[in-house]
Order: C-alpha cells, then structure tokens, then sequence
C-alpha cells in the first residue's frame, strides 16, 4: 500500500501545479501589482495640453478615479481608445491620463484624430512617473479609490466586459462605503 | 594579406556584439562595479527573461537611468533593491530574498533535500535488516 503513497502524493501536488500553469486563461505577463491596497504614489506633470499647467495627484482629491497609462506607439491603446471614450460619455468616472514615453506632437494628434476621454493627460516623456507606479507595459489602467488608495490595476486594454467583470464590483462596494 | 584580412573579420563581427548598455561608465571604479552587479540581478519586466544589462527595452534602459542616478546619490544596493520592490514586486529581482511570500522558494529545497535523505535512509536501513542469503536467489 505504501509504496503507492508517495506517487499518490506527488501526483496531488503536481496536479494544482499544472491546472494552475496550464490555465489557458492566464495571462504570463500579468504582474501582481505591489501597489493594491495602497496609496497610489503621488506625481505632478504638466498636462499634455498646455504645459504650462500641471496635473497630478492633487488633481484626484476625494474622488474615485481612474488612471491610464497610454501612449501612441501601443497598439493596445488603439484598441481601448473607444471604450475609454464610451465609459468617459456615461460619466462613471473621471479619467486620468498618464502620456508615457511619448512625444507632444503625436500624442496631440492622437487626441485629436481619435477624441480625448481624459480630464487631463500628464506628460511623462522620460517615463520616471511611470517607474514610480511600477509601468511596464501599456496600456495599464489603474482604479483609484476616493481615500487615494489603488483599488486594482489592470494590464492591457480594456472593454465593457472587463470593466463590468472587475471595476465596476469595486466601484461600487467603495460607493456604500462613503 | 590574409592576416590582414581576418583582423577586418574580427572587427566586423566583434562590432554586432555591441553592449545594449551604452551609458558613460562611472568615473569611480566602485560605483560601476556595483552599477553592473545590480543591473545584472534586476530582471526586466518587459522581457522578462532578461536582465536589466542585457535587455533593450526602453523601460530598461530608463530602470538603468534610475540605477544608475540612486548609485551616484549614494544609495546603498539594499535601498535600490527596495526602490524596485516597492515598483515592480519581488519578481523583479532574480535572487529573491528571504522574507514574506518568497521564503517558500528558499525552504522548498531544504525540504526537498530532508525529505531526500529520510526516503535514502529508510531505504538503507529496511536492505540492511534483510537477511544476506545468496542462495536463495540463485535457486529461484
């Protein structure tokens, strides 16, 4: 009987390894973010706009909001730009942009060519913002809570499906506790 | 002529292996050296079976800027290694260290070389107690 324990055993370790490993669903680059849970690192840019004014955290006081982090040259930005215009149209919550390692030029015509869903965008041409909120691959888009703590953070584009499946449970739950 | 023409070889082909990390060296020796000992154990998140030294992404070449600002201010590698921590999660470090969620992956080896050496000894021990008896095989 002994004899077959130990495979037995080793087999019920293996097994949650590879339904785990092997989920289909997974995505290898997805990151557990250090930053769920707490506040959201402070920054001040000037805003794509006009740079003569800034944008930052200060911006943020006491309302929930949500943080993109985007840029011309990704594709998956394209892909999420239509979302984020329609999410922006329904007033849920205001979005914030965080313009990385990009150029004015482009990213203006970008919001022109395409519309802009944002409050403002800062622009965060050398990325040291970016580093502070642990960016490394756009588009990232963070939920920040009224009390300036980040609730989740999503890596990717996003869609209704996403936004429905794992903001708006969020949003929601922080609105009662107002 | 040939000599000659195997320098060229050399000089072509040694120049496609060019460094990705074409920053300025330090003006003091200790500083680079502790520069490249950290960019080699930092990994990059966007490729992310790479080293920071060895990645050509953008994100790592600004991760080396910082770097490479924190040394020159003086930090100490423990205070770097924290910076990116605190960023980008234990996941960015190659050598993890042994605190929190990670110590699993510092205890499972014990473990494993434990669990080892009882299996080996039981095993030992169980052939030892059998009776040394030649014969018997033989006429099986």
């Amino acid at each position: 009987m002994s004899r077959y324990l130990i495979p037995l055993i080793a087999f019920a370790i293996l097994i949650p390894v590879f339904i785990i490993g092997l989920d289909p669903e997974r995505n290898v680059n997805e990151l557990p973010s250090p930053f769920i849970g707490k506040p959201a690192p402070t920054f001040e840019l000037p805003t794509l706009k006009d740079p003569a004014r800034s944008v930052g955290s200060a911006n943020f006081e006491g309302q929930a909001v949500l943080v993109n982090v985007w840029a011309t040259w990704c594709v998956g930005c394209r892909q999420e730009h239509n979302f984020l215009l329609q999410l922006e149209e329904s007033g849920t919550i205001p979005i914030y942009g965080i313009n990385w390692r990009d150029t004015r030029p482009e990213a203006l015509g970008w919001l022109e060519q395409l519309g802009d869903p944002y409050v403002a965008s800062a622009d965060d041409r050398d990325g040291r913002v970016g580093i502070d909120w642990g960016v490394y691959g756009a588009p990232e888009t963070f939920l920040i809570g009224a009390d300036g703590t980040v609730l989740y953070k999503h890596l990717g584009p996003l869609n209704w499906p996403i936004w429905e499946r794992d903001f708006v449970p969020l949003l929601t739950s922080t609105e009662v506790d107002r | 002529m040939k000599f000659w023409l195997s320098c060229l070889a050399l000089v072509l082909v040694t120049g496609t292996s060019l460094a990705i990390d074409t920053s300025e060296s330090f003006d003091d020796p200790e500083m680079q050296a502790r520069y490249e000992k950290i960019v080699e154990e930092v990994r990059c998140l966007k490729c992310q079976n790479a080293t920071l030294k060895d990645s050509p992404a953008t994100l790592a070449a600004d991760l080396r800027r910082e770097i490479r600002r924190m040394v020159e201010e003086g930090m100490s590698d423990d205070e770097i290694f924290d910076f990116l921590v605190d960023r980008y999660g234990e996941f960015a470090l190659y050598r993890p260290r042994a605190s929190g969620r990670t110590l699993v992956l510092w205890v499972i080896p014990v473990l494993l070389l434990l669990g080892g050496a009882f299996l080996l000894a039981n095993i030992v021990r169980q052939r030892m107690a059998m009776p040394i008896d030649d014969d018997v095989d033989e006429k099986d």
